[in-house]
């Protein structure tokens, strides 16, 4: 028994049905925990003041914004190649939740900037990336909109995921070359993960802990609804046709 | 294949073929950014080699949807994915044609409108080179992004959606070319970086369209 | 509520924002789920029915 046992779209429906479920309270009970816990129980920061307590929500949705591609690409390959049509589903299930990741990224991130900058928004490599990040899902999930059949909708994406995954990499750099000479200092007080004593670690742990179950939760039940929504399209043609 | 590149290239230099297209466009970015942004020479010269990339991959996505849009709806891709030519190569050579056609064209005018724009004379050379390393590189993602909503009506705006983001590296690299190249400093590492993309984009991309033709001509 | 002093409008917009958007795509992907459950059910009884 591997893993590929959970390709078959009916397993895969009836492992996930109370696993979802239980994985969405836990992740919501986690998250809770160590959002509470770091709001209210952790102190300020001696440069930072009271922002530092936007690290919860920054680092975690950061993260998962790549992640959520990441899984995506992973997601297409496998369709590419073993033509899981559970796979391809994952990553279209995905790409929204990756997407949302990313503007929570971007919005506490920017607000998190704001007592630095002085701005609402800064062009700072990060950030930037992150838009340019949003950009391209925006495209993958504008492509799978607009393509009738599932197959070559599923086909289409996965190139378009892996050509991009590509060019994100690149503009990555790009945008790193294009802002490395301003905000040199100021920008790093972003990259909390250098100076993060542990009185903020725990309960970032505990916050990072909790989205990831959240996201694994919300994908697994958008997988349920797509693997439904594709039996659905299915019988909806059957009864056009036989009209 | 030559055959295919002269073929193409009839086509666009024909009357509604898209040829000078590209170009007056250009022109018409260039006349409203001032209008937009105010006639200080000052303020032009800083972001005049922005504007001009701008320009240049504005220009390019407007003829994209051609490449492949008119021989699917007649029917010759098919007959080109059965061709004894590979579809990669029919693609780099689509690719070709329309760099000849848009990207070329740009390569050649850019001084004057980098003149219009107040640009610098030392970012002249530097604006003609970085397009010309750069302009390819457009062409063939455009064909890669064309290649992925070849099957779609109005794919127009999709297809922008799709290229814009992938034009990403080569508009900054480019566009740090000229303005470093027009202040005097150092432009080695964004000029290697801005003709690694393109060799990468035109050796690799042609394999990713043909992919995606073929997924479409199902 | 701890004294978030002079950044008390950053962090509580963080919050806000941030929390809005986690229920934002939450209830969505739970609303997409139990209407399309239906409507396959639906489908499915008209097939069998």
């Amino acid at each position: 028994m591997s893993i590929w046992q959970y390709a078959n779209p009916a397993k895969f429906m009836a492992t996930t049905r109370k696993l979802t479920r239980w994985l969405g309270i836990l992740a919501v009970v986690t998250l809770a925990v160590g959002l509470i816990w770091g709001f209210f129980l952790t102190p300020d920061d001696y440069r930072q003041g009271s922002t530092v307590k936007i690290i919860y929500l920054h680092v975690p949705s950061a993260l998962l914004a790549i992640n959520g591609w990441m899984t995506m690409l992973v997601a297409s390959l496998i369709w590419l190649v073993r033509r899981h049509h559970v796979s391809a589903l994952v990553a279209k299930a995905t790409a929204p939740v990756g997407a949302t990741m990313t503007i929570i990224a971007l919005f506490t991130g920017a607000v998190w900037g704001q007592p630095m900058w002085g701005t609402w928004w800064a062009w700072d490599p990060r950030l930037t990336s992150f838009l340019i990040l949003f950009l391209f899902y925006l495209g993958y999930m504008a492509l799978w909109a607009a393509i009738e059949d599932p197959d070559t909708a599923a086909d289409l994406t996965s190139v378009l995921c892996l050509v991009g995954s590509v060019f994100a990499v690149l503009s990555r750099y790009a945008v790193l070359f294009w802002n490395q000479g301003l905000h040199q200092g100021a920008s790093l007080s972003m990259d909390a993960e250098e100076n993060v004593s542990d009185v903020f670690y725990l309960p970032l742990l505990t916050a990072m802990a909790g989205f990831v179950l959240l996201f694994v939760a919300l994908v697994l039940l958008r997988t349920r609804t797509e693997i439904r929504a594709r039996r659905l399209h299915a019988l909806r043609l059957r009864e056009r046709m036989a009209a | 294949m030559i055959r295919l590149l002269l073929r193409d290239l009839r086509l666009a230099v024909r009357a509604g073929g898209g040829f000078g297209l590209a170009l007056a466009f250009f022109l018409i970015v260039v006349v409203l950014v001032p209008l937009g942004v105010g006639p200080e020479a000052a303020l032009l010269s800083v972001i005049a080699p922005g504007i001009l990339w701008l320009g240049a991959l504005l220009a390019c996505l407007l003829s994209l949807d051609r490449i492949f849009a008119l021989d699917h709806e007649d029917g010759s891709l098919d007959l080109l994915a059965t061709a004894p030519v590979p579809l990669e190569g029919a693609v780099a050579v689509k690719a070709l044609a329309h760099w000849l056609t848009t990207g070329l064209p740009l390569v050649l005018a850019a001084p004057v409108f980098g003149l219009l724009l107040s640009l610098p004379a030392s970012g002249q050379p530097w604006l003609v080179v970085s397009l010309a390393l750069g302009t390819p590189a457009l062409s063939i993602i455009g064909a890669f992004g064309a290649a992925l909503t070849v099957g779609l009506k109005r794919g127009g705006l999709l297809l922008s959606l799709l290229v814009l983001p992938l034009y990403v590296p080569t508009l900054v690299f480019g566009a740090e070319v000229v303005r470093r190249g027009a202040q005097g400093l150092a432009v080695e590492t964004p000029l290697a970086m801005l003709a690694g993309i393109t060799f990468g984009a035109v050796a690799l991309l042609p394999f990713a369209a043909a992919a995606a033709l073929r997924i479409n001509l199902r | 509520m701890p004294d978030l002093g002079k950044y008390a409008v950053e962090v509580l917009s963080a919050y806000a924002g941030g929390l809005a958007l986690l229920a934002l795509i939450g209830g969505q992907s739970l609303l997409r789920a139990r209407r399309v459950a239906r409507q396959l059910r639906q489908a499915e009884g008209r097939r069998d029915g």
